[in-house]
């Protein structure tokens, strides 16, 4: 079962897509260039602090708002090993498992958890956090396939004999 | 037992019954992409291995978001769309027609009972026509141009019943705001939203799509409307027997009904930043503002701007307000135009600009400033969304907009 620990940056309920990235960086070329302006809205600051490995921990709804597929992508190029939220808004969970970026979805670590701390998710098991444990229930099969094959990108090519 | 609307959709796309929760892969009759996406979903096609799309007559590309460039590299998007329309056929690209959600149906792209995906988290809009219709990301799309199918969980549904005769002053934004308010901006994540009731079958397609278009507002997947005499005629169709039969069944499972009395609405804004912040305008009577927006795929058709109109027939817009008005599409601003609603609207002091996206993305025409305050018809008052962060958006519906331009501050309209 694969296990891991991270730093916790801690977010509020309804962050949405254009917090994530606004609609104004958007046309520059590559998502690298975007990452800079992660939450500059909410937290200009925030994209220069994380480091890799760290744990996005969020409220209700991570993700509403536009389809953009560079918010899940920035998250994951910024390093983020995996979102613990609430809940999160449909088209972002699709781009991100599209993408590879794990999400877990849980309604109380929010509440207990300050920025700063650590905490540590054994995948499809529970998450683990000072002494607590909180457990995380499992993806439908057809997503878990997307996943394995490392994304849908990798899934297509697979399908199409090009890799 | 009986089947929702969205059941139906997908039994007839699929060839069996469904369920809430069942997982299928349906058959896609048509994609939208508009030009902020196009160059990843090329990149993305390409990348996959892919060589042709599955069917160039149901792929459509609508450049809106970036039209008129208002950034160098804007262009880009335009050049790698053309390139990308050219090498594999598409039959279907609209350059500076309008917003793609407008176009989709206005040019006839969609008809009721279609399964369409599009790159934009508006796509629902066309649930005013009796399509599921949903937004993807830009990698999803490129897997339906190669293959022509998606997987879907099949929605719950949330019935909406509304009857009754609206008051005077309240549009059908007014209804769509308010049910945001009651489910909250995640009320409806993952499913379908359907809307019936007297109040539902008098209300104009125009008005449907303002409904259907901020649906996504409390997370729903879709948000369908049972086609009708007045869907057929929009569509320029005669509906068949399976057209028809795209109503909820009355032993349908609905996992939430709601009922509302159409005379107990009141104009409403969603305040900042959030479009669930719901408030009767009365509440908020006063407030000094910058700028009124009124326009969008949620309200720059015709009968938004004829809504405007009225309230400023003969009047001018406050000294320090500017009023900005996008119509959705080339052919509304012709409509506009030869119906006279440009002459009312320009000479209360209007400034009119071409049919986008424009202030809705906040890329162009009108972006304000910190501590600045602006009334707008569009879906969104997300943080930064016009400007800087500390801009206040109030969304409301034409006629209040209007309203608040010509007083320079929040007031009730008429």
């Amino acid at each position: 079962m694969e296990k891991f620990s991270g730093k916790v940056w801690v977010l509020g309920d309804d962050i949405d897509t254009d917090i994530i990235i606004p609609t104004e960086y958007l046309a520059l070329k590559t998502v690298e260039d975007m990452t800079p302006y992660a939450f500059s809205p909410l937290r200009p600051e925030l994209a220069a602090q994380i480091q890799k490995g760290d744990i996005l921990v969020a409220g209700k709804n991570f993700g509403c708002g536009s389809s953009r597929e560079q918010a899940p992508e920035i998250i994951k190029a910024l390093g983020i090993q995996c979102v613990i939220a609430k809940s999160y808004a449909r088209i972002f969970f699709r781009n991100a498992i599209n993408n590879g970026l794990l999400l877990i979805e849980n309604d109380q670590l929010r509440d207990a958890v300050c920025e700063g701390d650590m905490v540590t998710v054994t995948i499809n098991a529970y998450i683990e956090h000072n002494d607590n444990q909180y457990p995380i229930t499992s993806l439908p099969q057809n997503l878990v396939e997307i996943i394995e094959a490392g994304g849908l990108v990798k899934a297509m090519q697979k399908k199409n004999g090009v890799c | 037992m009986g089947e929702t609307i969205i059941e139906k959709i997908v039994r007839n796309n699929v060839g069996r019954v469904v369920h809430p929760g069942d997982i299928v892969t349906v058959n896609v009759d048509r994609v939208m992409i508009h030009d902020i996406f196009i160059p990843f979903v090329a990149a993305k096609f390409e990348e996959m291995g892919f060589t042709k799309i599955w069917d160039t007559d149901k792929a459509v590309l609508i450049y809106d978001h970036l039209v008129p460039a208002s950034q160098v590299d804007d262009t880009r998007h335009f050049r790698e769309g053309n390139a990308f329309a050219a090498k594999y056929d598409m039959k279907h690209v609209h350059r500076s027609d309008g917003i793609c959600h407008q176009l989709m149906t206005e040019a006839g792209y969609v008809k009721p009972g279609n399964i369409v995906f599009g790159t934009d988290s508006h796509t629902t809009t066309y649930g005013c026509v009796g399509a599921f219709s949903s937004g993807i990301g830009y990698t999803e799309m490129a897997s339906i141009l190669g293959t022509g199918t998606l997987w879907i969980r099949v929605p719950e549904t949330i019935k909406i019943h509304i009857t009754g005769k609206l008051p005077a002053n309240v549009m059908a934004k007014d209804i769509i705001l308010k049910l945001i308010g009651d489910l909250g901006a995640d009320g409806a994540t993952y499913k379908a939203l359907e809307f019936t009731g007297d109040t539902i079958e008098q209300m104009s397609v125009a008005s449907r799509m303002s409904m259907s278009n901020m649906a996504v507002e409390a997370g729903a997947k879709c948000a369908l409307f049972a086609p009708d005499e007045k869907t057929a005629a929009y569509c320029e169709m005669t509906l068949t027997q399976k057209e028809r039969e795209l109503v909820g069944d009355t032993d349908a499972q609905y996992c939430q009904v709601l009922h509302y009395q159409a005379e107990d609405f009141v104009p409403v804004m969603a305040c900042p930043s959030n479009v669930d912040k719901i408030k009767p305008v009365s509440e908020l009577v006063g407030k000094e503002i910058d700028q009124v927006f009124i326009g969008s795929c949620t309200n720059g058709r015709l009968e938004d701007l004829m809504a405007a109109a009225e309230i400023v027939r003969g009047k001018h817009v406050a000294p320090f307000v500017k009023l900005i008005v996008t119509p959705a599409s080339r052919k509304i601003y012709r409509q506009a135009i030869e119906n006279g609603t440009m002459e009312v609207l320009t000479q209360a002091g209007a400034i009119v600009t071409h049919p986008s996206c424009g202030l809705c993305c906040g890329r162009t025409g009108g972006i304000l400033t910190d501590h600045e305050t602006v009334v707008a018809t569009n879906n969104r008052n997300f943080l930064g969304r016009m400007g800087t962060s500390k801009v206040g958006i109030y969304l409301a519906s034409p006629r209040t907009a209007a309203a608040c331009a010509i007083a320079g501050k929040i007031v009730v309209p008429e």
